[in-house]
């Protein structure tokens, strides 16, 4: 299991990683974490000509929790991210989320943007992004553009990234509300697998416990992560009870479109992301009533 | 018995080397100018090949060459097989046609192992592709594809065996089950793959070989395929192999390897990687279903068993259709039942072939067994606890002889039982399951009693192939005493984690009374080596530690001896303690370890006539019950020993999921006396961690289109520290009056009983709900579809507080 | 065709090694082949088993998932760099011997260096932590009981922090 041979070229800058990107073209990878594309490489599924490590360029490293947004370098550390006592604090989604990615040395060394642009419909991060509505920053040679998770992921590890693109930043948007709950739950063959299913949800409730701003999202269970703002906006403005999660998630389930593999059949799987949305919505749902 | 060192808690040799890192495993062998093998394997599991062009591979920078079947198998041999079957060949490379997808077509050598796969993709083979079978019970159909059409069926090996008058029993007892159990396909898959490396001797004309092998005969088949003199090929058993449990058998590899190395010239090595391992490697287990029949009374009284057991080995096969046979040597586990019908019956398809793995089969029939004992339990409402003491042998019973004809040396099960309840609390764990179920959840306890026969001989070989008159299967060590009187142990094996070195030193220390941790062991290579077996069959304890007491006790005897002729006494009048000999009743009269080494090395003239000088004695030694050819109703001894094991295991199964989770685990084991504790639980607990694997989660899975779909790690699933739950063992020691010190195996602990109770606590926790499941590994998935059957919704039942 | 060889500088277990690498050379290949480091060991070559396991500048990551140009003007921290400076074994390694925490050896390394990177962060990690610690660490051996019972006592005997 020996990648195919290639060119290694190493960016010091944003802006000498776009370059060697408009040069090269779709003959370039941009290497970040490397913890899926390296064992592509390996097993020969994916042969770039050119392999470029965006793993020096400090300025993608950054953590910026700002007042509305939490803003990370494509290149932040999965492990970095989830020591972050701030993100911890304020955006717990993504700490939750964090927990069920691979295991300790692959987060040591996996980033966060390169889960976004590998963009595995069963990976925990593209969940959250699609669920918060994160928004990606991207550069080229030609300049900068933002957009959001929604028109990011458009199928299985694919983006609307072009070639010649780099995810340079993340915003995931921060919920002002007090009463804000999240959470984050899958079901893998093993801890640290990919998911079967993954569930996320953030609520957010009023002082009288109305709920005013809910999200939902599974992963596993069709081409992209899904969220499902249609379902979740008719929560707004009610008090939420068991009823409401059963059958939010009942409906979110119908509208998955999952596939069949090894681990699961696609009718187990529309199950489970049935049963896992209603937990996550649950417990975030708890979360937010025990902020007094 | 009291002893100095032998079940002691002693710190083993081998463990220092490894945690400094310094193991020298197969691939950490560098032989200067050593060149890589990469494999082109079949995309199809049955295809003609019509034509290889290899032009564009030579080409590629770094390639010596690129080997196929066509020459390969025109200058070796096929490679041996354990039943009657000759027109069943098997090569390293496919020759003509292939029969399996992954099945090796060509192999290429290069300067790296990057270049060698790089050129691989170049060797261009043209398929027409065949048709072919992969389900064994379609396979078995009149009219079957036929994996090798000159043997003329797909059976390799079918036989029905009656012991005991089993239609009366069946035809008497008060009631009958019947049920089908289903074995997954998994294997031991050690952490370390397979590698060889093989250097070839132009002036010597001799075969150097290191391998990570646990394999009986290996040097002998590796000369007999590549048609040289068995002296010509030279095994290093000083590899240490990164884990075994059964399936390092390479010889294919070898056969290729030490056919590239000598005909280029050059070292050569071929180290599997993951891919090549999973799906080319052959080295997956048991593929097995079993059909069970079980008659019994009212009372629990077990009266006949009929086991039909169906086992696809795959593509090709070397022993792997014998793994039917061991289970004859326990084939009514711990329990009297006096009448036996089974039905062994090997199968072929194009799947990855078997190789022997961990327990040789026995596993698959205790989970099959045990899953019949809880059925007949549930059948008549009874107690599962109490239906296993009222027929499981008793202490009193032993040595006690089983319809098949095996003896059973000793035992006292009630005792481990008893130990291994207590240990789990079992009054409060009942209550623990039901609390859980009350609270709407599903909770399972799960118990399996289960046989671990060890320290067999090879008998299963002429009982399923009677050409094959093979009884011997010995085992050997030499001890040497230096000048410095400092003691070395010579093995003659590999070993792959079992602790040898710390075995030998052991029972050698105990011999002499002199400390372990200063003798030193070491393997000789297979031209030097006395005979060896290999670690199969959990039989080092037995075999190894009878073989190094066996050298041990004739150096104290020599001892003995030079001390009686200078005190011109007899041997019966001297005391030996911790190497020293005293005249008994005047310790002054003494000659010390010291004196009498210098006499055997240095002073000819003190030594009693006819006496070799210098100080070393080897000891080869055969299987204690071993050397009876099977009866013509094929009852056999093949194994002395019988360890016993009792799990008892609590699960909780996630309702809406289908997860489950292993809360609590105890396991009760008897292998009689152990040599190093730590050592036996070790391997009991790595047992248990794989029978986890094997319970819930590990399968070589083949689509409908005959392709391995779990060819990764990230698809076969190996449990880490999340799945494996806190395991404990409690010990319990029968001696076996059979062994040395009163020691049975233990190498396969743990394995052989944990599918088995897992299980059947799964199936204890689906009772309330009146469906089960005999379908191993039991995926989240698999075991939630028998929820989604399940008519009743859960509430809890009178089942609870039943245990 | 010849591949380009990429000029690197790598700490490995505190000395500056360097060499000039195909770009495709895994960081596992470069210090076992050539650097002779054959502590570490390669199980899967995919990033699931844990085998390869290294501290990069003090973190462990998986050493077939880097290839060994990316390591260039970092720290590596192999198994054979754990010993204490005078080459005897350190508190941890002792513990694995003490509570026979291995058996055939080969993912031990790994596990060696998932441990050592708890204790240093964590040295009085729970049994959770512990498992937690080494979940991506396959051992076929033993269970893992003895493994945990191992970090366990380093803990007790206040394993330290050791990693340069
Ligand atoms: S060899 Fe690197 S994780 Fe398995
Ligand atoms: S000690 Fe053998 S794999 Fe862990």
């Amino acid at each position: 299991m020996k990648a195919p041979p290639f060119e290694y070229a190493r960016a010091t800058s944003l802006a000498e990683a776009c370059e060697l990107l408009r040069r090269y073209g779709d003959e370039a990878k941009l290497i970040a974490g490397g913890q899926s594309l390296v064992p592509m490489m390996a097993m020969r599924l994916l042969r770039p000509a050119w392999l470029i490590d965006i793993n020096e360029i400090a300025a993608l490293k950054f953590v910026a929790v700002e007042s509305e947004v939490v803003r990370t370098g494509a290149c932040a550390r999965q492990a970095v991210l989830e020591r972050d006592a701030t993100i911890g604090v304020r955006m717990p989604l993504l700490k939750q989320a964090l927990a069920w990615v691979g295991h300790v040395q692959t987060r040591n060394r996996g980033t966060a943007g390169g889960s976004l642009a590998h963009a595995d419909p069963s990976a925990e991060l593209p969940l959250v992004a699609q669920v918060l509505g994160a928004g990606m920053l991207l550069r080229s040679a030609k300049g900068a553009r933002k957009i959001a998770a929604e028109e990011f992921f458009t199928g299985p590890m694919s983006t609307a990234m072009a070639p010649d693109e780099c995810l340079e930043e993340v915003h995931w948007p921060l919920w002002q509300e007090r009463r804000t709950g999240s959470e984050f739950t899958e079901l893998s063959a093993r801890h640290g697998d990919f998911a079967m299913v993954s569930a996320a949800a953030q609520i957010a409730l009023d002082s009288e416990g109305r709920c005013v701003r809910a999200a939902l999202g599974l992963g596993g269970v069709g081409i992209t992560p899904l969220a499902f703002p249609g379902l979740t906006a008719r929560l707004v403005g009610t008090r939420l009870g068991e009823n409401d999660f059963e059958q939010l998630a009942r409906e979110a389930a119908a509208q998955c479109d999952p596939g069949s593999d090894l681990h699961a059949s696609a009718a187990y799987r529309r199950h489970v992301a049935g049963v896992l949305a209603a937990r996550a919505l649950r417990a975030a749902h708890g979360r937010a009533e025990s902020v007094q | 018995m009291t002893y100095l060192y032998i079940g002691k808690k002693r710190r083993t040799k081998e463990d220092p080397r490894f945690v400094m890192g310094r193991g020298r495993y197969v691939a950490d062998v560098a032989l200067p100018g050593m060149k890589h093998v990469a494999l082109v394997a079949s995309p199809h599991p049955s295809a003609r090949i019509a034509s290889i062009r290899t032009e564009a591979a030579l080409a590629h920078a770094g390639v010596h060459c690129v080997l196929t079947g066509e020459e390969f198998c025109a200058n070796t041999d096929s490679l041996q097989i354990g039943v009657d079957a000759p027109e069943v060949t098997r090569w390293a490379l496919a020759h003509g046609v292939v029969r399996y997808a992954g099945e090796w077509v060509a192999a290429v050598v290069a300067d790296t192992r990057a270049l060698a796969e790089d050129a691989a993709e170049l060797v261009e083979v043209e398929y027409d592709p065949l048709p072919y079978v992969i389900d064994p019970e379609a396979s078995l159909e009149p009219g079957a594809v036929l994996v090798h059409p000159a043997h003329g069926s797909n059976v390799l090996y079918h036989r029905k065996f009656v012991w005991g008058p089993v239609e009366e029993a069946f035809e008497k007892a008060e009631h009958r089950i019947a049920f089908r159990a289903v074995w997954g396909r998994n294997a031991t898959v050690p952490i370390e793959t397979f590698g060889v490396a093989a250097q070839w001797d132009a002036g010597t004309q001799m075969l150097d070989i290191w391998a990570s092998i646990q394999m009986p005969k290996f040097p002998d088949q590796t000369a007999r395929a590549l048609r040289l003199p068995g002296n010509a090929v030279r095994v290093h058993y000083d590899v240490d192999v990164g884990g075994s449990y059964g399936v390092k058998r390479g010889i294919k590899h070898t056969v290729l390897v030490g056919y590239l190395a000598k005909r280029l010239g050059m070292p050569v090595r071929l180290i599997e990687d993951r891919l090549e391992n999973m799906r080319g490697g052959d080295m997956h287990g048991p593929d097995r279903f079993f059909d069970m029949q079980v008659a019994f009374d009212g009372d629990g009284t077990i009266r006949g068993l009929k086991i039909r057991a169906v086992d696809d080995v795959g593509a090709y096969a070397g022993r792997s259709p014998l793994q039917l046979a061991k289970p004859v040597t326990a084939i009514c586990g711990p329990y009297r039942i006096p009448a036996v019908e089974y039905e062994p019956t090997s199968v072929m398809t194009n799947k990855t072939p078997q190789e022997a793995v961990r327990g040789f089969g026995q596993s698959p029939t205790n989970f099959a067994m045990e899953r019949a004992i809880d059925r007949v339990a549930r059948h008549l409402g009874m107690d599962r606890i109490a239906l296993r003491t009222k027929n499981l042998i008793r202490k009193d019973e032993f040595p006690y002889t089983i319809p098949s004809g095996s003896t059973y040396d000793s035992g006292d099960y009630h005792a481990v039982v008893d130990k291994a309840l207590a240990a789990i609390d079992y009054p409060a764990l009942v209550r623990e399951r039901d609390a859980a179920r009350r609270a709407g959840g599903l909770a399972g306890i799960g118990i399996s009693t289960c046989l671990e026969p060890s320290g067999g001989n090879s008998a299963f070989e002429v009982l399923f192939n009677p050409k094959n008159e093979t009884t011997t299967w010995m085992d050997s060590c030499l001890v040497r005493v230096d000048l410095s009187g400092a003691v070395t142990g010579v093995m003659n094996t590999s070993s792959s984690g079992q602790g040898h070195e710390t075995l030998v030193a052991t029972v050698v220390g105990e011999v002499l009374e002199r400390d372990p941790a200063a003798i030193r062991v070491v393997r000789a290579d297979s031209l030097t080596a006395l005979p060896s077996n290999s670690p199969v069959g959990s039989r080092m304890a037995i075999m190894l530690g009878g073989a190094a007491a066996g050298a041990a006790k004739k150096i104290k005897a020599a001892l003995l001896a030079i001390a009686a002729h200078n005190f011109e006494c007899s041997v019966e009048d001297l005391e030996y303690a911790n190497g020293d000999v005293s005249l008994k009743g005047a310790p002054e009269k003494k000659l010390s370890w010291g004196q009498l080494v210098t006499i055997a090395h240095r002073n000819i003239h003190k030594m009693p006539p006819g006496m070799e000088p210098g100080l070393q004695e080897k000891f080869v030694w055969d299987v204690p019950t071993g050397g009876d050819l099977p009866t013509p109703e094929g009852r056999i001894q093949i194994y002395p020993c019988y360890a016993f094991e009792a799990h008892v295991v609590y699960v909780e199964i996630d309702r809406d999921t289908g997860k489950p989770s292993i809360r609590r685990y105890v396991c009760g084991h008897d292998c009689g006396v152990m040599i190093n504790p730590d050592i036996v639980h070790g391997m009991t607990y790595g047992g248990i961690a794989h029978g986890i694997g094997a319970a819930l989660y590990e399968k070589f899975a083949y689509s409908e289109d005959g392709q391995l779909e779990s060819g990764t790690f990230m698809d076969y699933l190996i449990p880490s520290a999340f799945e494996v739950p806190e395991l404990k063992i409690v010990d319990h020691c029968t001696p076996s009056p059979l062994t040395t010190f009163g020691q049975k195996g233990s190498g396969e602990a743990g394995y052989l009983g944990a599918p088995a109770a897992i299980a059947n606590a799964v199936n204890d926790a689906l009772e309330p709900l009146g469906v089960s499941i005999d379908r191993l590994p039991m995926s989240h998935a698999a075991i939630w579809e028998r929820i989604a059957t399940a008519h009743d919704t859960g509430s809890p039942t009178n089942e609870a507080g039943k245990r | 065709m010849t591949e380009t060889l990429n000029a690197i500088t790598v700490e490995v277990n505190g000395v500056p090694r360097t060499a000039r690498v195909p770009a495709r050379l895994s960081l596992v290949d470069w210090l076992r082949d050539e650097l002779r480091l054959t502590g570490t060991h390669v199980g899967c070559e995919h990033g699931v088993c844990g085998a390869c396991s290294i501290l990069l500048d003090g973190e462990p990551i998986r050493s077939c998932l880097l290839y060994a140009v990316q390591a260039d003007g970092h720290r590596v921290t192999t198994v054979e760099g754990l010993a204490q400076p005078d080459g005897s074994l350190s508190v941890l390694q002792d513990s694995f011997c003490e509570a026979h925490g291995l058996q055939c050896g080969y993912c031990t390394s790994g596990l060696l260096i998932a441990a050592q990177a708890l204790l240093d962060a964590n040295p009085h990690p729970s049994d959770a932590q512990i498992r937690e610690a080494i979940g991506g660490n396959l051992c076929r051996c033993t269970g893992y009981q003895q493994v945990v019972e191992a970090i366990r006592l380093a803990a007790e005997r206040g394993a330290g922090k050791i990693t340069p």
